[in-house]
């Protein structure tokens, strides 16, 4: 018994300590990034680049044409995606549940969440590009859309399915009808998970690179019209990188720094917001 | 709990109470599972009906039977007749929301709405009635005062629900069913989830409510039955055994099921 005891301790020991070191391994690697991204642009961070456009070598610019297009393409993928995730959501949870219908939906939505980025920018390409003539914002704001949305289709779910039926008994005993039941009781007891639901989209709307290429492009200058190509934050960063020059290079930096903690700030509100809901 | 209270009260004499809902020849399924089989009684008006019997022995599927709560559930029906007054509710062009607002509902766990304590009974009166706010506070006021909240609530109408007591809870969810002032109230074990002097204050409430509701109520706990209603239905196996007066169902049961059930010999 004491044998069997001791080696119960030793193996103990041995992968208590394999779990620290890989936890220990993986937060480091996060603290490596964010400190090189530090070092390298935060001496770029100045007025310059939120005022200044992109500019070619051997002028001072900026990156406001990119952060400008960023939020623009980001706010067309997430007019575009969030009512289509949310109500995709609300009918997997409220109404498809086990119908034959919602299990497709359901299996085809957990496959476009893992759906490379690149296939999406092609495809889009092909449906938005390609008939058009050239590229557009819009054709990237729709690639992102359909990025973002299976996110926000899969966390509306799963947030409305902690709503314990006995709540939407409830509200049906009073003849509350099965719509308002929805928008006024079930919506309103996750609302802020349905909220993280959409930062964590926008987070990863805001990440995403491949699918722009093929779709937004890319623009030196500054423009506000969706139908023409547009820069944006992670395009004019895989630009600006393999730029021979140095100013570009550190704006590169720059670029990566700004959009890096604007993905952290909206991840950590929405971890903040949703151990809110789950307080309840 | 004090004993006092536990003694069958008289209940009026049959003859004298008028049919509120009648039940006939109701069966109903789970999918392919039967859970009653050919269901027969009469909810008086005015009066409390109990239903009891073992777990799973169909009580709390009959209530839900008389305001179609099953219907929220794909694979669930019901077949027979039910009447309220004189209309059968089992019809399949039948507005299941007016039927609610007829026939209330209080449940096992208190559900109060993640909204504010006025909120949550004005919520269900405005889905039917048109009121300025002076007759909706007034309404507010009434139905909290009538499940004896008021005193315990009235300065924090704009506080959540939530963060109510349970028993303050069921209570709040019981002003919300009278509010919009149904006919029937249906209470799913309304006090399985409370503490012994919520449990009291919820049947004093049940006592004051009866007269003007019919109202119908599942129990496990048989002294609850004895003590707050007027007629009793001993069920199981999905059936209906035997239904009476309360006081002769527990002092001279006449099926043998019963009196094993009521004298504690199973259940």
């Amino acid at each position: 018994m004491a044998d069997l005891y001791s080696g119960r301790k030793r193996s103990n020991a041995i992968w208590t300590t394999l779990a620290y070191g890989a936890t220990a391994l993986g937060l480091s690697m996060l603290v490596i990034i964010l400190a090189t991204l530090l070092w390298n642009g935060f001496g770029g961070l100045s007025l310059d680049v939120f005022t200044k456009n992109t500019a070619p070598p051997g002028v001072v610019g900026g990156l406001l044409n990119s952060i400008v297009g960023s939020i623009i393409t980001t706010a067309i993928g997430l007019a575009i995606g969030a009512p289509l995730g949310i109500l995709a959501g609300t009918y997997l949870a409220e109404y498809g549940r086990s119908d034959r219908l919602a299990v497709v939906v359901r299996f085809i939505n957990d496959i476009l969440l893992s759906a490379p980025s690149i296939v999406v920018g092609l495809f889009i390409y092909e449906l938005l590009v390609v008939p058009v003539g050239h590229f557009s914002a819009l054709a990237g704001g729709v690639a992102l859309a359909v990025l973002g949305a299976p996110i926000m289709v899969r966390t509306t779910e799963d947030m409305l399915n902690l709503v314990p039926d006995t709540l939407r008994e409830a509200a049906s005993a009073l003849g509350m009808p099965r719509s308002l039941v929805i928008r006024h009781i079930a919506y309103k007891a996750v609302r802020s998970g349905i909220i993280t639901g959409i930062l964590l989209a926008i987070a990863r709307m805001t990440g995403e690179t491949a699918p722009l290429i093929f779709t937004a492009l890319g623009n030196s200058l500054f423009t506000l019209d969706p139908r023409g190509p547009m820069s944006s934050l992670p395009l004019i960063i895989y630009e600006f990188a393999r730029s021979p020059y140095a100013e570009q290079q550190k704006l590169a930096w720059t670029g990566a720094l700004i959009l890096t903690f604007a993905v952290l700030a909206l991840s950590i509100t929405a971890r903040a917001l949703s151990a809110q809901t789950q307080q309840k | 709990m004090s004993n006092e209270t536990s003694a069958p009260r008289p209940a009026k004499a049959p003859s004298a109470s008028k049919d509120k809902v009648v039940i006939r020849g109701l069966d109903f399924f789970y999918g392919q599972s039967k859970a009653l089989k050919d269901v027969t009684l009469s909810l008086y008006e005015g009066q409390v009906t109990a239903f009891i019997g073992p777990s799973g022995c169909g009580k709390s599927t009959l209530l839900r039977v008389l305001n179609r709560m099953y219907d929220l559930y794909p694979g669930q029906r019901a077949e027979g007749e039910v009447l309220l007054d004189g209309e059968n509710i089992l019809a399949k062009d039948l507005d299941l929301n007016l039927l609610r607002s007829r026939v209330g509902m209080v449940f096992q766990k208190p559900t109060p709405f993640p909204m504010t304590i006025y909120d949550n009974i004005a919520f269900g009166v405005r889905l039917y009635e048109k009121l300025p706010k002076s007759e909706m506070d007034a309404r507010v006021e009434s139905s909290l005062k009538r499940t004896a909240l008021w005193g315990e609530v009235k300065d924090k109408l704009n506080a959540n629900g939530l963060s109510l007591s349970g028993g303050q809870q069921q209570r709040l969810c019981i002003a919300r069913t009278v509010a919009i002032a149904p006919e029937v109230i249906l209470f799913d074990e309304p006090t399985s989830a409370l503490d012994p002097i919520s449990t009291a204050k919820i049947e004093e409430l049940l006592d004051e409510l009866s007269g003007e509701y019919t109202i119908a109520i599942v129990t496990h706990n048989m002294q609850q039955a004895a003590r707050v209603s007027h007629y009793t239905a001993f069920m199981y196996l999905g059936e209906m055994v035997e239904f009476n007066e309360t006081n002769a169902v527990f002092t001279s049961p006449r099926d043998k099921r019963t009196q094993d059930y009521v004298t504690g010999r199973f259940g």
